[in-house]
């Protein structure tokens, strides 16, 4: 009996125990099972930094060297884990550092909570020291924001924060919490937030739409398949294989819908948009069915909308109801979660093969290996080409490593040639074309996933961005591969000021310090090549490396990357040189 | 669907909370959409908001719009409808020399003729209030502006709608 009585003062205990709103915090995210943070310290986000310190054995806490590499290393973490990142920092300028991350996290559909620090809340809108209006600030970027002013709200803001990020059609959230309500205590429940009245972020499939789209499907002449990233964020490759293998359709993907089924896939026909494959491009203006399964036709993937597809249906896959007939007007749309779509039409599609229509992608393909690919990766000029360091890399990888790209030339290029063998293997800033993301991605990326080889690979231009990381991957001991590739230029910029400037060059040209030096002052391996035959055996190397190591290559300063669809051309008027 | 830019009023459903109008207004400023009117007011359900929004657009991009608006996860819904669609009222009121009520005769017909109603009289001054149709209320800005307005402010679109907003049905669904 007195047994009992304990027990029950003990449970009583448990459920209302006062503790301190930033201790709450903590516990929230022990209790959303958060392992890792990112993030920087300062004055209004202190007492949850107190709290760390205590909690530092359930926590692992990332100080980066700027928030915005918090951000996207929480990103990186995020993209091949698919699990929630989260990133913290301080109010005022720290706050605002996180929303170039923020807004790349936002149009990429990246689930993050960001947690800032406020000021008290007595001194709201007083201008005070580090105050900043990051609320009103993040409001464009985020999938949802708040502000705490009371530390008993904070558990159910923050439990609202992971669903939100996480559900549907992920994205962004920031909590921004005053110091006062850090410091006040209360009694410390946490419930998981599971629905949320206005919020539906799975709509429903309706069998109907399921039904259209198999019509279309089985009767299509040349149906063509385009995926992106909510393939991924479902974790519908297998149905999606599955699917495409059944109907045997030809299928193209978006820049963040790489890695999805593997290089190696026969029914992988390449990249879309812009400097994607030549074949994809062209056939989609020759297709009479084109499904779309989670991507959203940017502008990047589209070119002239009104010369895109024009000839064919349209079948779109989405979970997000605005992207219907955003850009491209849908003849059936399928709502709702890419893998229960998948699961629910596969049963209604006709076995398939479309040999003829397949071999229309293959001939275009010989077209750009004999123009452009054979050039990028068997060079025979003298100077490197970034074609074939990814093929290089490809090869002493076997394809199983994840690809960490910045922004430019050189993305286009790992896009382009990379081998994935498994999915989440392409993290890249796709929608923002954020610069100086690839370098803190790849960080977050690496310690999300150890035991995989995390290759980050950047320009020399948006390496410079960020180059501050190297701090923390010297810190922390993140095994990151780093390869830089180094034209001395913004190359991307510079191909088109080459094309459509008259080869006006402004500011584009880098003179840039000794990145090995740079490095090796990070303590860190480092190595540079700059000759053909150096090559094979650096990267070799640098796989062999147990810890973080850094290869500059430098590669041949004016090369362009082609295929190419001008801005605002058809993507049927792709260029090949 | 119609090309044509006509007014629209956008009722958007909503949880009431801070920082909610800035969310929806960032909608339109980032497409360079002008806000003709904006009224936020309860609604017929405790504890939801409505929004009242009159754009000038057409219906290809209202319904762009409306799905923007609907991804907020504290919207509840939203609905677009012409004006052949709602019944609607706009409010204006009027601040007149109290004077001109006595020296100026034809301000008693105009009054009168209006329908529109006084508000409060003193010495000073009095208000006319006027509902109706925006053109009712310009109409009679403009019969009183000859003889002196001291203020003048019109209120936003409110607006009910013909057809039924099913906000009941769905929040019960919601909840279920």
């Amino acid at each position: 009996m007195e047994t009992q009585t304990i027990n029950k003062q003990q449970q009583t205990t448990k459920t209302t125990e006062r503790i301190s709103g930033s201790e709450a915090i903590v516990r929230c995210l022990i209790e959303e099972k958060i392992k890792v943070i990112y993030g920087y310290p300062g004055g209004a986000i202190m007492p949850l930094y107190d709290e760390l310190y205590k909690y530092q054995d359930k926590i692992h806490h990332v100080l980066t060297r700027h928030e915005q590499g918090a951000t996207h290393a929480a990103q990186g973490f995020a993209r091949i884990s698919g699990e929630v990142g989260v990133a913290i920092a301080t109010s005022g300028p720290g706050a605002t550092n996180l929303i170039t991350g923020i807004a790349d996290a936002q149009i990429d559909s990246t689930p993050m909570v960001c947690i800032t620090g406020q000021v008290f809340s007595h001194l709201l809108g007083s201008d005070a020291f580090q105050e900043t209006d990051i609320v009103g600030i993040s409001t464009p970027v985020t999938k949802w924001n708040c502000q705490v002013t009371r530390a008993e709200d904070i558990p159910a803001v923050l439990a609202k924060a992971f669903y939100i990020a996480k559900s549907g059609r992920p994205g962004p959230v920031l909590i921004d919490i005053t110091k006062d309500a850090q410091l006040d205590t209360f009694d410390f429940s946490y419930e998981k937030c599971t629905k949320i009245r206005s919020y539906n972020p799975v709509p429903k499939t309706e069998d109907s739409s399921l039904e259209a789209a198999a019509k279309l499907i089985n009767e299509a002449k040349r149906p063509f398949i385009i995926w992106g990233q909510g393939v991924i964020l479902s974790e519908a490759e297998e149905q999606f294989k599955a699917f495409i293998e059944k109907a045997g359709i030809p299928a193209a993907w978006t820049i963040l819908g790489a890695s999805a089924i593997p290089t190696s896939h026969p029914l992988n026909v390449g990249m879309l948009g812009m400097h994607g494959n030549y074949a994809p491009n062209v056939l989609t203006n020759e297709c009479d069915v084109l499904i779309a399964i989670g991507m959203r036709f940017d502008d990047r993937v589209t070119g002239d909308l009104s010369k895109y597809a024009k000839q064919a249906k349209v079948i779109h896959f989405e979970i997000d109801p605005a992207e219907i007939d955003k850009n491209v007007k849908s003849d059936v749309a399928v709502l709702g979660d890419a893998k229960a779509s998948l699961e629910g039409i596969l049963p209604l599609i006709n076995q398939n093969s479309h040999k003829e229509w397949h071999q229309k992608f293959k001939d275009l393909y010989k077209i750009e290996y004999e123009k452009v690919i054979k050039n990028d990766i068997h060079p025979t000029k003298e100077g490197l080409t970034m074609g074939e360091v990814v093929k290089e890399i490809n090869i002493q990888t076997k394809g199983e490593a994840a690809i960490v790209t910045d922004v430019g030339q050189h993305q286009m290029i790992a896009c382009r040639y990379a081998d994935f063998n498994k999915s989440k293997s392409n993290i890249t800033s796709g929608g923002l074309g954020t610069m100086g993301f690839g370098l803190p991605a790849a960080i977050g990326a690496k310690m999300a996933a150890p035991e995989r080889e995390v290759i980050s690979i950047s320009g020399d231009g948006g390496y410079q961005m960020t180059i501050q990381e190297l701090g923390t991957i010297f810190q922390q001991k993140a095994a990151v591969k780093v390869v830089v590739l180094n034209n001395e230029f913004l190359g991307m910029v510079r191909q088109w000021q080459q094309l459509f400037f008259d080869k006006r060059y402004a500011s584009t040209e880098m003179t840039n310090p000794d990145f090995v030096a740079i490095a090796k002052g990070y303590y860190l391996n480092a190595r540079k090549v700059v000759k053909r035959e150096d090559l094979k055996e650096a990267v070799a190397e640098m796989i062999a490396s147990k810890e973080a190591y850094f290869l500059e290559v430098c590669v041949e300063k004016e090369d362009n990357v082609f295929p190419m669809v001008p801005s605002g051309a058809s993507v049927s008027d792709i260029r090949l040189e | 669907m119609s090309t044509d830019k006509q007014l629209y009023t956008i009722s958007v459903y909503t949880e009431n909370n801070i920082g909610l109008l800035n969310r929806i207004s960032a909608i339109f400023q980032r497409r360079h959409i002008n806000i003709e009117s904006l009224n936020t007011s309860p609604s017929e359900i405790e504890g939801v908001s409505k929004f009242t929004i009159v754009v000038n657009m057409d219906e290809v991009n209202i319904k762009k719009i409306i799905g923007q608006i609907e991804k907020q996860v504290e919207v509840i819904k939203a609905y677009y409808h012409n004006l052949d669609e709602i019944i609607y009222q706009i409010a204006g009121l009027f601040k007149i020399k109290s004077e001109l009520l006595f020296e100026e005769r034809q301000i008693q017909n105009i009054i009168k003729e209006s329908n529109a109603r006084i508000v409060t009289v003193n010495k000073e001054f009095f208000v006319l209030e006027k509902s109706g149709k925006k053109e009712e209320i310009i109409a009679l800005y403009n019969q009183l502006s000859p003889y002196g307005i001291m203020q003048y402010t019109r209120s936003g679109l409110i607006a009910v709608s013909k057809d039924e907003m099913k906000i009941s049905t769905l929040l019960k669904t919601y909840n279920n």
